[in-house]
């Protein structure tokens, strides 16, 4: 369970949220500049807000009241952006293995195998980022952030280099496996389709306030409604 | 050349290594200090690490002479340590080099640290990167050529270096008697075939290493178009 209270200020934008995520798939949802990206970076820990509380399964990561902040790579959480920010040096399987440091080879081995087969990516293995698609490095940079086994992954608009139907069917796989593995996932998009697709709880974000909390479904048919109040109005 | 010069030579090659060297054990963490650190403070620790560059190599030599000899309780207190003073020796060279050559590896590694894309510097944080493996495995791979540049740059400046060499060592053959000094010996006696030599080996030295740094970056470069 995850659980946050967050007021953080980044030049004239305000995000302002207090919210208890209990369900395994969580997404939250909004236009673009609504404070979604904002929000991961601060439960992942790479920006740090003005006041605020964040804690997983009753663990305490930002307290800025305490002055408590675990530093991003002892939170326990990976993060996926639309840029998939794959290490240039390294090929694929070498990037999805760096999160892996301190374990033995052949276990290292074995879940980098893991990892790829679970984003269908086994052929990929050998090969420089430079010599992978927009889609490619989506997909090994979704296998980096899994292969830690974090508890919570946060994924920020992940499979936008993806096409539809191979961005469902990685849905798809990745839902089942978080499920398998007791992984908490929350993800941001401007897209209603993604939101819709796995009937989550979403988390409306309007200017950097929750607008609405709720089933995919009643969340956005109220948006929704609320879009035809205004344009009715005007 | 003659043997003398031979043994200058000698003598500038280890005194380039070994500063050069000592230069990476502290610039590296410093450049990383500087990229990744937050604070005024660190606006300070670039400026004083860029100072030898302005600073007449006679002045700087000076100085060290000053702090370094018999004068200073400092200067005392190293010679008790290592049984001779630090100046007119090798080790004195050592850390005047490395002090005067200081911002041409510093200078470089921020620069290329600084160019690594944010992205790749939190994706590797997210995953567990501490700041040694940060450095170690992101930014000096993925800015090798500025860390090239800065093993090169602090190499050759210190094979160049003049005015810290002949203030702080003087001319002891075999001790403090580098390349630099042979050459203005040799000016000075009008041996200029010899002049001419000396300067030939200091200019081929420069060529060659610089030569080695743009035929990497140029491979670099093809590469990433192929």
């Amino acid at each position: 369970m995850l659980r946050f209270s967050l007021d953080a200020r980044r030049g004239s934008f305000h995000l302002d949220v207090e919210c208890t995520f209990a369900s395994d798939w969580t997404v939250i949802f909004g236009p673009s500049g609504a404070g979604k990206s904002t929000l991961l970076r601060l439960l992942a820990g790479l920006d740090r807000p003005q006041r605020g509380r964040i804690a997983l399964d009753n663990r305490t990561l930002t307290d800025m009241t305490a002055r408590h902040y675990d530093a991003p790579g002892r939170r326990n959480i990976s993060l996926v952006s639309q840029q998939p920010a794959l290490f240039p040096h390294l090929t694929a399987a070498a990037n999805v293995a760096y999160g892996l440091h301190g374990i033995d080879r052949a276990a290292r081995a074995h879940r980098v195998e893991e990892m790829l087969e679970l984003v269908n990516a086994k052929e990929l293995a050998v090969r420089k980022p430079r010599d992978l698609s927009g889609g490619q490095a989506q997909r090994i940079a979704l296998a980096r952030a899994l292969a830690p086994a974090p508890r919570l992954l946060l994924l920020d608009e992940p499979f936008s280099a993806l096409d539809g139907a191979a961005s469902d069917a990685l849905l798809n796989r990745l839902q089942s496996w978080l499920g398998d593995n007791r992984v908490q996932a929350v993800m941001a998009t401007h897209d209603v389709s993604d939101a819709l697709a796995t009937n989550a709880e979403v988390l409306f974000l309007h200017e950097g306030r929750q607008a609405a909390l709720g089933p995919a479904r009643e969340v956005l048919a109220e948006e929704r409604n609320r879009l035809a109040t205004r344009i009715q109005a005007t | 050349m003659s043997a003398m010069d031979w043994q200058a030579f000698a003598l500038s090659l280890r005194l380039a290594g070994v500063t050069t060297a000592i230069l990476l054990a502290i610039a590296v963490p410093l450049a990383a200090l500087i990229v990744l650190g937050r604070g005024r403070w660190l606006a300070a620790v670039e400026a004083l690490s860029t100072l030898p560059m302005v600073l007449p190599p006679t002045v700087l030599g000076f100085f060290l002479l000053v702090l370094l000899g018999p004068r200073t309780a400092f200067g005392r207190g190293i010679a008790a340590v290592l049984g001779h003073p630090l100046a007119f020796s090798f080790d004195g060279l050592v850390v005047g080099s490395v002090i005067y050559s200081l911002p041409f590896a510093v200078q470089p590694l921020v620069a290329g640290f600084a160019s690594v894309d944010t992205a790749l510097v939190e994706a590797a944080r997210l995953l567990g990167a501490g700041p040694v493996r940060l450095v170690s495995s992101i930014f000096i791979p993925v800015a090798r050529r500025s860390f090239l540049a800065a093993i090169v740059l602090s190499f050759l400046h210190t094979v160049g270096e003049f005015g810290v060499v002949l203030m702080l060592g003087g001319d002891i053959p075999g001790a403090t008697r580098t390349l630099s000094i042979v050459l203005y010996d040799q000016v000075e006696s009008f041996d200029y075939a010899a002049a001419n030599r000396t300067a030939a080996v200091l200019l081929g030295l420069s060529v060659l290493a610089l030569a080695a740094i743009y035929s990497t970056s140029r491979k670099r470069g093809s590469e990433q178009r192929a």
